[in-house]
């Protein structure tokens, strides 16, 4: 199958400090590639590389077998692209914004109308499409950005941080677009949340200070996210060594006063023997509750696999 | 052809928000005012001149100066209208919208400049429309009133360019205009040092664009004056489209 996109050892500085540092990655059609990470890890320059807004300053990058730095014009006729902030003349209607757009990326005139039409009806817009932009909420703005990206049928259509400011109702609308996207098109989006990743994507890539951290399938990551974390508040001052020797305890973190945070694996799920091993040392058993996994203990796991 | 989608969409929004109504309104109140008070003075002029052989006539009383203050006012009101041209996308953050599509930085460039240049052409050409309704009542020296349409012509194109160049270094809007007023103001003066003493610098007046503007407005059309003009329209723009690809490098 061909490759969407070929990035090879993209590194990005700003001055001294260093953005993106060594990043490869390729996509192929069908696929949503999910693009993680904590704020400031280098998700959105990444994105601004992989459509031209900004040279990357080393690598390579391919956009359907075109390079974009030597034939950039070719190159980005194949890409949707929505920035973090979406690129909205507030002065325009919905409709001319989109017309100018189609005519921007080389729309045929006779196709223009109706490759509107489909964007509209897909994001939603059609009753919105005589109002300014301007005085449209944060929501309908965010849509006519995604209605603009996907305007011109492009193969890669690179969304970032795409549900922002959106309403639960929309947020799930938007997924749905975008898995429905990923069945004829290649898509990158990124995202600080791993619920969204979870329900669209079918890749996943974490970024953490630069570095890609994970490159895996969506499967992969859910192995990954094996572990899990109970809570557990006693009155007395536990033995963390002791509680980490209990089978099937992974590691064991102090949290405030005398509480701590055990990780197990899934698998071999070691509550009964932690319950027993407290009440048998006597420090008073107050609390044991799951914590729900979020992107902060992805990111301590990848991290501390990534150290030992 | 990118470049059209472009520059036609720069002219209608400038008509979408009050901004071309507000300039139109009171560049032609005060050209307006401008060309009556030459009217006036050349209807009492008018006695003494028949008496001069070979004297001024009504073009060269009314046209030259309602053309060159045009100019003097345009030079103020020029920076204000290009400042926003690429500074205001980048702010707007919708300079990526143009980034990310299939158009060259030259195609960007020259669209927002025939989109400002339109504006401005269209201030020229209603400005010309002044003195040819004196028709109604004399003559005018056509040669001499083209020579004038064209030199303000030149003109603006000039400062139409400094201008977007600036809006592509600038961080902020007002420092783009305060930038390009400053340094078309600079070059409009720059020829004053001439008649100091005797002094005379040939590369100060070479450099002056009130030297060549006022030859070409004299009737004087020469390859000079307009080589002059055409070089500085197109060494900004090429100045722009280079800064335009160097800002994707270093941000």
């Amino acid at each position: 199958m061909a490759l969407l996109i070929e990035a090879g050892h993209l590194y990005r500085y700003y001055g001294k400090h260093c953005a993106v540092n060594d990043v490869s990655f390729t996509l192929a059609k069908g696929n949503v590639l999910g693009f993680l990470g904590p704020n400031g890890a280098g998700k959105t320059t990444t994105m601004q590389m992989l459509c031209g807004a900004l040279a990357p300053s080393s690598g390579s990058i391919k956009i359907n077998g075109f390079d974009l730095l030597e034939q950039p014009l070719s190159a980005k006729r194949h890409l949707g692209y929505l920035p973090d902030t979406p690129p909205l003349y507030r002065e325009l209607t919905v409709h001319e914004f989109l017309t100018y757009c189609a005519q921007l990326h080389g729309v045929a005139p006779k196709n223009i109308r109706q490759a509107i039409d489909d964007a509209q009806q897909r994001c939603g817009l059609a009753a919105v499409a005589k109002r300014l932009i301007g005085n449209l909420s944060k929501g309908f703005q965010q849509r006519v950005g995604i209605a603009q990206a996907i305007l011109h049928n492009p193969d890669l259509i690179i969304l970032d941080e795409p549900t922002v400011g959106l309403d639960p109702l929309q947020i799930s609308e938007i997924r749905a677009l975008i898995r429905e996207l990923g069945q004829d098109h290649g898509v990158i989006l990124s995202t600080h949340r791993l619920s969204e990743v979870q329900e669209s994507c079918t890749q996943v890539q974490i970024i953490h200070q630069g570095q890609l951290i994970l490159n895996e399938s969506i499967d992969a990551l859910k192995q990954m996210m094996d572990t899990g974390i109970v809570e557990v508040a006693t009155r007395l001052a536990p033995d963390t060594g002791l509680l980490a020797a209990i089978p099937g305890v992974n590691w064991v973190e102090n949290s405030a006063g005398n509480r701590v945070r055990i990780h197990y694996s899934v698998a071999d799920n070691p509550t009964q023997r932690i319950t027993e091993t407290i009440i048998a040392a006597g420090w008073e058993l107050q609390e044991l509750a799951p914590v729900k996994k979020s992107m902060e203990d992805i990111f301590i796991t990848l991290i501390r696999d990534n150290e030992s | 052809m990118t470049c059209f989608v472009i520059a036609s969409r720069e002219f209608k929004t400038l008509f979408l928000s009050p901004m071309a109504w507000t300039v139109l309104a009171i560049l032609y109140t005060i050209f307006a005012y401008l060309f009556l008070t030459q009217v006036e003075s050349f209807l009492m002029l008018q006695p003494k001149l028949a008496q001069i052989e070979n004297g001024p006539g009504l073009t060269d009383i009314i046209v030259p100066p309602l053309f060159g203050n045009a100019g003097i006012i345009l030079l103020l009101v020029t920076p204000l209208l290009t400042m926003q041209l690429i500074c205001g996308e980048r702010r707007n953050k919708t300079l990526a919208l143009l980034l990310s599509a299939p158009v060259s930085s030259a195609e960007i460039i020259i669209g927002k400049y025939l989109g400002i240049l339109g504006l401005l052409l269209l201030i020229v050409a209603s400005t010309a429309m002044m003195p040819l309704s004196l028709l109604a009542g004399g003559e005018l020296d056509a040669g001499k009133f083209l020579a004038n349409i064209l030199a303000l012509t030149l003109l603006v194109s000039a400062f139409a360019a400094a201008g977007l160049y600036l809006s592509t270094i600038a961080g902020h809007p007002v420092v783009a205009a305060m930038g390009s007023f400053g340094m078309l103001l600079l070059l409009w003066i720059l020829d004053w040092t001439a008649g100091v003493k005797d002094q005379r610098n040939e590369l100060f007046e070479y450099l002056s664009l009130l030297r060549h503007f006022q030859n070409l407005q004299s009737g004087l059309v020469s390859s000079v004056d307009v080589g002059y003009f055409l070089l500085f329209t197109g060494g900004f723009i090429l100045l722009s489209i280079r800064s335009l690809d160097n800002n994707r490098l270093c941000q």
